[in-house]
C-alpha cells in the first residue's frame, strides 16, 4: 500500500508545484500579501510529499517488492542493505526523484529560514522554484516514472550494475545533486529579482549562502566522484574529462565565480549584472549537465538511460528555462542602475577578471564536451576531445588565475596599487620559487611537474599572507593576536582556507608527474618494485560476498625490508548480471598511495596486474576538503546572520543578545 | 484503506494553501532587513579602513555610498495595507479546491495501480506452496539448492519447471544434476535427454540420444524415450525406422491421449499407415460382452491408478483417469482423483488450469 500512496503523493506534489507556481507571482504582482504568504506552507508540503513518495520507493527497494520495474531492474533480493537504499538513486528513474527531493528541500529551507527576507521576493523565489520543481515532475510521472508496476512479479530483480554497488554511490550522487539543484536557488533568486525588479545588496545577501552551500557540495560532490572513478574504475585515474564529469565542472566553475561575485555585490552593490548573469548560467549548467547525463545522448557508465522521449522532455525544459530567464535578463539588465564604482586595479576589479577567466574556462569545457556530441549530431563523424585539448586549453587558462589569486585576496577596494600588493606577496614567490629550485635539485624531473608545484606552494603561502598581516601586524603579543583572531569575521578565514585547498590539489596534480605505472604479469610469490616499495604478491585466494564472488589478490607491500601494508585488489563477479568488476588495492603511505588492480586471475594463479605509485596523490581530494571547509568557515560568518539578530531585538528577549 | 490515505493526502494539500489564504497577513513593515544590512556594511567599511583594507579617502566615499543606501531604506515609505481583497482569496480558494483533488485525482487514474498490492519479498516466500506463484517457487527452490547443492531432489523438481519456462539451459544443468547425485533411472534419463534437445533447439544431439537409449533399455514401455528415439532416426533421415519406432508406440499409447494423434500424424507425414493397433485394441474391448467389457476397462483403469499413486507427475495420467471414472459412473472416485491431481501437480499453474477445467466439463467443481 505504501507504493501506490508514494505514488499518489508524488501526483500530489505536482499539484501543489502548479499552484505554487501561480498564487505567489499573482499575489507579488497584485500586492496581495495573502497570496503570497500561501508560498511558504506550500512548499514545506511539496517537499513533505517528495519525501514520502521517496520514502515508499526506498521502502519498495529494501523490502525487494518486484512488482515495481524499477526495483525489478536495479535490485537484487540477495544485495546487502546499504545498496538496496543506495540502488534507490542509482538508476534514471530514482535518481529524478532524488533530483527533486533536493530541489523541494531547498524550496522548504527557503521557506523556513528566510522569514526576514523581503515577503514578495521570497514569494517569487517559491514560486520559480516550484516551476522547476513542476516541470521535473512532470517529466518524472510521464517518461520516468519510479512507481511503474507489474502485475506479475518476477521471483527475482536484476542487480544493480556493479559498479555502482559501493560506498561511494551512497555519497557522490546526494553531494553532487545537493550542489547542482542547489544552484536552483540562486536562479530562483536571480528570475524573482528580475521579476520584481529588486537587485541590490539585499538580494545578494540573501542569495550568499545559497550559492555558499550548493558550492560546497558541488566541490565534495565532484572530488568523491573522481575518488569513486579512481577506485572502481581499475585504471588510477582520477578525472578522465568524460562529458559527465565536465557536466560538473561546469556549473562548478560558474558557481565559484558566483560565489565571488556575491560577496561584492553584497559589500558593494557593485557586478549586479554579473552576480544575475552568473545566477542563471550556473543552474542552467546544471541543466544542461542533467540534459547530458540523463537523456542518453553520451554513452558512458554514468548513462543509465536511453529513451529518446526523455531526451526530447528534458531538452523541453532547458529550452524553457535557459532561453526565458536570459530573455529576462535581456529585458531587465538595461534597467540596472550603476553600483559602487572602482578603479581597475582593485579588489573588484580583480574579482571581474576572475569572472572573465573562470568563465573563459567554463566556454572550452562546454565546447569540448558539446562540440564532438553536435559534430557527430550533424555530420555522423565521431570524435573523441579528451585529456590534450584541455591540457592545451584550460591549463593555460588557470595557471593565471592561480598566480592572480593570492594579489585578489590582498587588493584592497575601489582602487588598489599592484606594486605593493606584490611586495607584500614576496614572502609567497619566494617560497615557491625555492621550493622549485628544491624538488629541481632532488627530483629533477618533469619540468612541468616542477613549475606546478612551484605555483601550488606560492597559492598555499599566497591564501595566508593576508590573514598572517592581519593577525601578526604591528607589535604583537598572545593576547593581542588570540583577541585579533576572535575579531575578525569569518570569511576571511573561509577564503585563505577555501584558496589554499586549491594550492594543495594543485600540489597533489603536479606530483602526478613523479609517479610510476607498471602493467605486468605476476606469478604468486613474485616481487616487483615500484616507487620506493616492493611488493610481493603472495596469492590469489576465492571468496564469496552477498552477491558476488570475487578472488582477491593478497600483496605485501614492503620498504627497506620491512613490511607497510598490505593490500587486497580484487576482481569480482556478480552473476545477476553476469558482469566482473574490479576492486582496486589501495595503501596509503603518508600522502601518497600504492594502487594496484588485477585482472584474468590464470587457473595457476598467475594475474595481470596493472601498478602504480602516485606520489601525494590524496592531496588532490584533500585539496577538495580543504575548500570545503573553507566555505563551511564562510557560512558560519556572523554577517549571514544580521536578519536574524534584528529579528531577536524586536521579539524583545529577556536578555538581551550582546550586539554583534 | 488505500483511499482514506489518498483523501487524507489531499486534505492536507489542499489545507496547506486554504490555510495562509485564510489568515490575516502579517502587517507590512519598513524595510529592516535594508537598514540592518547597509549598517553592517558602514561597519565593514570601518574595519577595513583600520586594517587599512581601503584608502582613507575610497572609504569615505563608499560610506556615503552605504550611507545613502541606508537612508533610502530607512525612510522607504511603508507600504499601504493593501484594501482586503475577499474576492481575490475567495476566487483563489475555490480554484485550489476545485484543482489539485480533479488534477491529482484524473492523473493518478490513468498511470496509478490502486488494485495492485504490495509484494514485498519476504511475504511471497512465505505465501502457502498452494497460492505460491511459480517464479517464486523456483526462487525458493534455488535459494535451498545454493545452501545444499547436493540436494538432488530439488534438481529433480526444477529441470522439468525450467524446461517449462523455457530455461532450457538451466534445465540441462539440473537434470545433469539431478542424475549425477541421485543415479540414473529411465525418468532420469529421459529427463536429460529432453532438456538437452531442448538447449539445441530441438535437435537430438548424440548425448541426447545416448542418454535416451539409455532411458529405453531401462524402462521399454516408456513412452517419452522412443518419442525422441523415433525424432533422432528422423532427423537422422532413417525414415524407416522413424517409422518403425513411432508406430509401436502409437500402438501402445492410451486412447485419447493428443499426443498419440500428433503422432500419427506425423507418421502420416512420413508415408506410413497411422497404427491400426489402438482401434483394434478398441475393437477387442467392443467386442467382449457387456461385463467383461466393464472388467476389462477396470482392470486397466486400476492399473492407471496405481501407477499415478506412485508417480503423480502424469498430467495426462490423471486426466485420463478422471474421465475414465466417469465413464465408469463411479462420481466419487473420479472427485478423488481430481484432488489427488490438484495436489501433485500443485506447482504446474498450466496443469491445474486444465484440471479445472475438465473439472467444469464433467461438471465436478466445487
Amino acid at each position: 500500500m505504501i507504493v501506490e500512496t508514494g505514488h499518489y503523493a508524488l501526483v500530489l506534489a505536482l499539484a501543489l508545484a502548479l499552484v505554487n507556481s501561480i498564487l505567489p507571482v499573482w499575489g507579488s504582482i497584485a500586492r496581495d500579501r495573502r497570496l503570497m504568504a500561501v508560498a511558504p506552507p506550500v512548499a514545506l508540503m511539496g517537499f513533505g510529499l517528495v519525501a514520502y513518495a521517496y520514502v515508499a520507493l526506498t521502502t519498495a527497494h529494501v523490502v525487494s517488492d518486484f512488482s515495481l520495474v524499477n526495483v525489478v531492474e536495479n535490485s537484487h533480493s540477495a544485495k546487502p542493505l546499504i545498496y538496496k537504499i543506495t540502488g534507490v538513486w542509482g538508476n534514471h528513474e530514482g535518481s529524478m526523484l532524488l533530483w527533486v527531493l533536493v530541489l523541494s528541500l531547498f524550496a522548504a529551507a527557503v521557506a523556513l529560514f528566510s522569514r526576514s527576507m523581503p515577503q514578495d521576493l521570497r514569494a517569487n523565489v517559491l514560486a520559480v522554484q516550484s516551476w522547476i520543481a513542476a516541470a521535473f515532475l512532470l517529466f518524472i510521472l510521464l517518461t520516468s516514472n519510479p512507481f511503474a508496476r507489474l502485475a506479475e512479479a518476477p521471483a527475482e530483480g536484476n542487480d544493480l550494475n556493479p559498479l555502482l554497488q559501493d560506498p561511494g554511490l551512497a555519497i557522490h550522487p546526494p553531494l553532487l545533486y545537493l550542489g547542482y539543484v542547489g544552484l536552483s536557488i540562486t536562479y530562483s533568486f536571480a528570475a524573482a529579482a528580475l521579476i520584481s525588479g529588486r537587485i541590490d545588496a539585499v538580494f545578494a545577501r540573501f542569495v550568499r549562502p545559497w550559492t555558499l552551500i550548493a558550492w560546497i557540495s558541488l566541490t565534495l560532490g565532484i572530488a568523491m566522484g573522481s575518488y569513486w572513478a579512481y577506485y572502481t574504475l581499475g585504471w588510477g585515474g582520477f578525472w578522465f574529462w568524460d562529458p559527465v564529469e565536465n557536466a560538473s565542472l561546469m556549473p562548478w566553475l560558474a558557481a565559484t565565480a558566483l560565489l565571488h561575485c556575491t560577496a561584492v555585490m553584497e559589500k558593494r552593490e557593485a557586478l549586479k549584472i554579473w552576480t544575475i548573469f552568473l545566477s542563471i548560467l550556473a543552474f542552467s549548467l546544471s541543466l544542461v549537465g542533467t540534459f547530458l547525463v540523463r537523456s542518453g545522448v553520451l554513452t558512458s557508465v554514468h548513462a543509465f538511460a536511453s529513451d529518446p522521449t526523455r531526451g526530447v522532455f528534458i531538452l523541453l525544459i532547458l529550452v524553457i528555462f535557459i532561453g526565458g530567464s536570459f530573455a529576462l535578463f535581456a529585458l531587465r539588465a538595461g534597467g540596472l542602475k550603476q553600483g559602487g564604482l572602482f578603479a581597475p586595479v582593485s579588489r573588484e576589479g580583480a574579482l571581474v577578471l576572475n569572472n572573465l577567466l573562470l568563465t573563459t574556462c567554463c566556454a572550452t569545457v562546454f565546447i569540448g564536451t558539446l562540440y564532438p556530441l553536435a559534430l557527430e549530431a550533424v555530420t555522423g563523424e565521431k570524435i573523441s576531445v579528451g585529456a590534450p585539448f584541455f591540457n592545451l586549453t584550460f591549463v593555460p587558462l588557470f595557471i593565471p588565475l592561480f598566480i592572480l589569486m593570492p594579489f585578489g585576496q590582498l587588493l584592497p577596494w575601489k582602487r588598489g596599487d599592484l606594486a605593493g600588493v606584490a611586495q607584500r606577496l614576496t614572502v609567497a614567490f619566494g617560497a615557491g620559487l625555492i621550493f622549485m629550485a628544491l624538488l629541481a635539485a632532488w627530483r629533477g624531473g618533469p619540468a612541468v611537474s616542477v613549475i606546478l608545484s612551484g605555483v601550488a606552494l606560492y597559492v598555499l603561502a599566497g591564501s595566508f599572507v593576508d590573514l598572517g598581516r592581519r593577525l601578526f601586524g604591528g607589535d604583537i603579543s598572545a593576547s593581542i593576536v588570540s583577541q585579533r583572531v576572535r575579531c575578525l569575521p569569518r570569511h576571511a578565514f573561509g577564503t585563505a582556507f577555501a584558496h589554499a585547498g586549491l594550492g594543495v590539489t594543485l600540489l597533489g596534480l603536479a606530483a602526478t608527474g613523479w609517479g610510476a605505472e607498471k602493467i605486468i604479469s605476476l606469478k604468486p610469490g613474485e616481487r616487483v618494485e615500484i616507487g620506493p616499495y616492493e611488493l610481493t604478491f603472495e596469492s590469489v585466494v576465492p571468496g564469496n560476498g552477498p552477491n558476488y564472488s570475487e578472488l582477491v589478490g593478497r600483496t605485501v607491500i614492503g620498504a627497506k625490508g620491512a613490511v607497510v601494508a598490505t593490500i587486497e585488489p580484487a576482481t569480482r563477479f556478480y552473476p545477476a548480471r553476469g558482469m566482473n568488476r574490479s576492486e582496486a588495492g589501495i595503501a596509503t603511505l603518508g600522502f601518497g598511495q600504492v594502487y594496484m588492480s588485477i585482472a584474468d586471475v590464470a587457473a595457476n594463479g598467475v594475474v595481470n596486474a596493472r601498478i602504480f605509485w602516485k606520489p601525494l596523490v590524496s592531496l588532490i581530494w584533500i585539496g577538495a576538503l580543504v575548500m570545503a571547509f573553507g566555505g563551511c568557515l564562510s557560512l558560519s560568518d556572523r554577517s549571514f546572520r544580521v536578519g536574524i539578530a534584528r529579528r531577536a531585538r524586536k521579539a524583545q528577549v529577556p536578555s538581551p543578545q550582546p550586539a554583534e | 484503506m488505500l483511499w482514506l490515505i489518498f483523501a487524507l493526502l489531499t486534505a492536507a494539500a489542499v489545507i496547506s494553501v486554504l490555510w495562509p489564504l485564510a489568515k490575516t497577513p502579517r502587517r507590512a513593515g519598513r524595510d529592516e532587513i535594508g537598514v540592518a544590512l547597509y549598517k553592517a556594511q558602514l561597519a565593514g567599511i570601518e574595519r577595513d579602513e583600520a586594517q587599512s583594507l581601503v584608502a582613507p579617502e575610497d572609504a569615505q566615499a563608499a560610506k556615503a555610498e552605504a550611507a545613502r543606501h541606508l537612508m533610502a531604506a530607512a525612510e522607504a515609505p511603508v507600504e499601504p495595507a493593501p484594501a482586503a481583497s475577499p474576492k481575490r482569496v475567495w476566487l483563489a480558494s475555490v480554484a485550489v479546491l476545485i484543482f489539485v483533488p480533479a488534477l491529482s485525482m484524473s492523473l493518478y487514474a490513468i498511470i496509478g495501480h490502486p488494485e495492485l498490492p504490495d509484494a514485498p519479498f519476504a511475504a511471497r516466500l512465505q505465501t502457502s506452496p498452494a497460492h505460491m506463484d511459480l517464479a517464486v517457487a523456483v526462487a525458493k527452490i534455488e535459494a535451498h539448492l545454493a545452501q545444499h547443492p547436493d540436494d538432488g531432489r530439488g534438481y529433480e523438481v526444477l529441470a522439468p519447471v525450467y524446461l517449462h519456462m523455457g530455461r532450457a539451459d538451466d534445465a540441462v544443468l539440473a537434470a545433469r544434476e539431478a542424475l549425477r547425485l541421485l543415479g540414473a533411472t529411465a525418468e532420469r534419463n529421459a529427463l536429460y535427454g529432453e532438456a538437452l534437445v531442448s538447449a539445441a533447439n530441438g535437435v537430438v544431439t548424440a548425448e541426447a540420444k545416448q542418454s535416451f537409449d539409455a532411458a529405453a533399455a531401462k524402462d521399454p514401455s516408456a513412452a517419452k524415450p522412443r518419442f525422441f528415439l523415433g525424432l533422432a532416426a528422423e532427423q537422422e533421415g532413417d525414415k524407416a525406422r522413424a517409422r518403425e519406432i513411432w508406430g509401436k508406440l502409437v500402438a501402445e499409447a492410451p486412447q485419447d491421449a493428443t499426443w498419440a494423434q500428433v503422432l500419427r500424424k506425423r507418421i502420416a507425414a512420413l508415408g506410413g499407415e497411422p497404427g491400426e493397433s489402438q482401434d483394434r485394441l478398441a475393437a477387442t474391448i467392443e467386442a467382449l460382452p457387456e461385463a467383461g467389457r466393464l472388467s476389462a476397462i477396470r482392470g486397466m483403469v486400476d492399473g492407471l491408478a496405481s501407477r499415478l499413486a506412485q508417480n503423480g507427475q502424469d498430467l495426462e495420467g490423471w486426466l485420463r483417469l478422471v474421465r475414465s471414472y466417469m465413464v465408469l459412473h463411479e462420481t466419487d472416485k473420479a472427485r478423488a482423483a481430481l484432488i489427488d491431481a490438484k495436489r501433485n501437480l500443485a506447482g504446474d499453474p498450466n496443469a491445474i488450469a486444465r484440471i479445472e477445467a475438465l473439472a467444469r466439463e464433467l461438471g465436478l467443481e466445487g
